[in-house]
């Protein structure tokens, strides 16, 4: 046995089964989300297929230029903040509604299936979805439509209506996610014991009272997380979302671009690989600094739930 | 006293069952239109529009689609494949990290729980990602890209992390590690029967992740022959004469291009959603969010 070992080597070897058995993990990891951060100097360089991520020539700050100058940089910017603001808006509050609803009514037969009804739409695709937008709102078939001309109305084309997607986005997002939500803040309340609630009613506290005294503080960890996770992701929007149900619809472009589809169209339309990287840059930078100031100010005021 | 208190909780009860059911009802409408209007005529849809009950009644989009079913089995074939297969390596090397992350003796695990979650608060964008798969690996038409790309999330390993660190005693590990047992039999005979109700929910997470890809396919692979489900059905909905190719040798003129387009949709999204009933159960207690951080 050699004497001298170093602490660090120590610890390998201890564990070093512990530490093989995460090795497929780090790999994939480093792979895949640690090469490319590195691959980040994409956006100072003019990007060719010869060169590659690292042996194209530099061109310093070109591409944002081009992205700045553009005009679609602060378009862009204020399209995914408001969305996803509006989003995180939704989905927190109709999810703790309709947590607390289910955990509250007794009915054993009624919480399931709406939980599994509720659920369904997390199943689909937001392919599917396009085909549900289409089976509902389609201009010549759509069942809206159809409902509008029957009562004598006029038709409605909800894809040369800009303004209406201010409001169809949001209902499309929570309709997807709200039942995945509430689960989510059921699991939170599904541990919590009941004879808090019976002492409570014993007390004379109302149903409100319970549900804001008891039931509320008990969803507060969750609460936060969540909100935490989404504020991280304020600057990153659902390109799913969009990209299917909007696509290349020139007419609702002003209305619905967000970066993360103006980065695809750069890159996939365009092969504008400088632009397209400068833009993914920049939301990347911008993600960052927003999760560092929320977090510094959690770290402050509510220790226990600061991210890291 | 208590009418008071009784009729209060009445009050909120009745609000409750009626905002759910609302809400749940909403959720499944679409569903149920879908499946109704993909029943319709042709010729019903373009005259009538699409309604809550056909006028016509026809199985000829269905008929359609399986009239040739070579193209379509395929298709299934491979999407059962990449969904299976990445799920199920998912899973496992996933949990293992999980299990790996939850051992308190490890002096590292709390950086290595950051060495993940920091993949989330950064990242490099599409476009060196983009460059490396294509460019670098060379992973463009191959079924490794189908099953890489969607394969590990950090979200969910921190989830199993914290299950397997909340839910199983240490004292297990320990005992058995007394006995003998190496760190592998203890993750294979302890750490993943004890965590079945989260790897289930994960499973499934992981399943719908793979099922519903097309943003995969559309990025990497060219090759129609490789297009899984989900992208075909994209390409159906967003250029009806797709629908030629992949109905082969069929007449076009005579297509039902309108319940084709709801025929298929059905067909895309109804395998997924029979796996839920079996899920279902292990659900709540699986998916406990507990404290996601690195």
């Amino acid at each position: 046995m050699p004497l001298r070992k170093g602490p660090v080597l120590h610890e390998f070897r201890k564990n070093s089964l512990l530490y093989l058995m995460f090795i497929p993990v780090a790999a994939y990891f480093i792979v895949f989300a640690y090469v490319p951060m590195a691959g980040i100097v994409v956006a100072f360089k003019e990007f060719n297929y010869r060169g590659g991520m690292f042996g194209s020539p530099w061109n310093g700050f070109t591409n944002f230029r081009y992205f700045f100058l553009s005009g679609k940089a602060w378009l862009v910017t204020k399209n995914t903040f408001l969305y996803n603001v509006v989003f995180l808006g939704c989905y927190t509050f109709f999810s703790i509604t309709l947590a607390i609803f289910i955990f509250e009514v007794e009915s054993r037969w009624f919480k399931k299936v709406s939980q599994t009804m509720l659920f369904l739409p997390y199943f689909v695709s937001w392919v599917v979805v396009n085909a549900f937008v289409y089976n509902l709102f389609n201009y010549e078939y759509g069942l809206v439509n159809t409902i509008i001309k029957t009562l004598g109305g006029h038709a409605f084309d909800i894809y040369r209506n800009p303004a209406t997607w201010h409001f169809l986005l949001p209902v499309f997002y929570t309709w997807k996610w709200v039942g995945f939500g509430s689960v989510l803040y059921l699991a939170a309340l599904s541990g919590m014991d009941h004879e808090c609630h019976e002492a409570a009613i014993i007390d004379g506290a109302s149903i409100t009272q319970r549900i804001r005294r008891i039931t509320l503080p008990l969803l507060r960890p969750t609460i936060i997380i969540l909100i935490l996770l989404g504020v991280g992701r304020i600057m990153r929007g659902d390109f799913d979302m969009f990209y299917q149900l909007i696509g290349n619809n020139g007419r609702l472009i002003d209305a619905t671009d967000i970066i993360d589809t103006l980065v695809f169209r750069s890159l996939v339309g365009m092969q504008d690989f400088g632009m397209a990287s400068a833009t993914g840059l920049y939301q990347s930078v911008l993600c960052f600094a927003i999760i560092m100031i929320v977090n510094s100010f959690i770290r402050r005021y509510e220790k226990d739930y600061a991210l890291f | 006293m208590k009418p008071r208190r009784s009729r209060d909780v009445a009050r909120l009860h009745t609000i409750a069952y009626i905002a759910v059911s609302l809400f749940a009802v909403f959720a499944v409408f679409p569903f149920v239109m879908l499946l109704i209007n993909s029943f319709a005529s042709e010729h019903a849809i373009i005259n009538y529009g699409y309604s809550f009950w056909p006028r016509e009644l026809s199985l000829s989009a269905y008929s359609m689609i399986f009239q040739s079913p070579q193209k379509m089995m395929r298709t299934y074939g491979l999407t059962i494949f990449i969904t299976t297969a990445g799920t199920l390596l998912s899973l496992f090397f996933s949990t293992m990290a999980a299990y790996v992350l939850s051992r308190k003796e490890l002096r590292y695990r709390n950086a290595m729980s950051f060495f993940l979650y920091f993949t989330q608060l950064f990242n490099g964008g599409l476009v060196p990602y983009y460059i490396l798969i294509s460019k670098n690996l060379h992973l463009q038409n191959s079924l490794l890209v189908l099953i890489l790309t969607p394969m590990f999330s950090v979200l969910n390993i921190l989830i199993l992390r914290n299950f397997v660190a909340n839910s199983i005693p240490a004292s297990l590990f320990e005992s058995a590690k007394i006995d003998g047992a190496n760190e592998i039999t203890l993750f294979i005979r302890i750490a993943i029967p004890l965590s079945t109700p989260a790897i289930a929910s994960i499973g499934l997470l992981t399943a719908l992740g793979y099922w519903n890809d097309w943003w995969t396919p559309m990025m990497f692979i060219q090759r129609e022959s490789m297009y899984p489900l989900q992208f075909t059905l994209y390409q159906l909905l967003s250029s009806i004469n797709f629908a030629a190719a992949m109905v082969n040798s069929l007449p076009v003129i005579n297509m039902p291009k309108e319940s084709l387009k709801l025929a298929m949709t059905v067909v895309a999204t109804g395998p997924i959603i029979l796996v839920y009933p079996f899920v279902q159960r292990y659900f709540v207690k699986g998916i406990t969010l507990g404290a996601v951080k690195g």
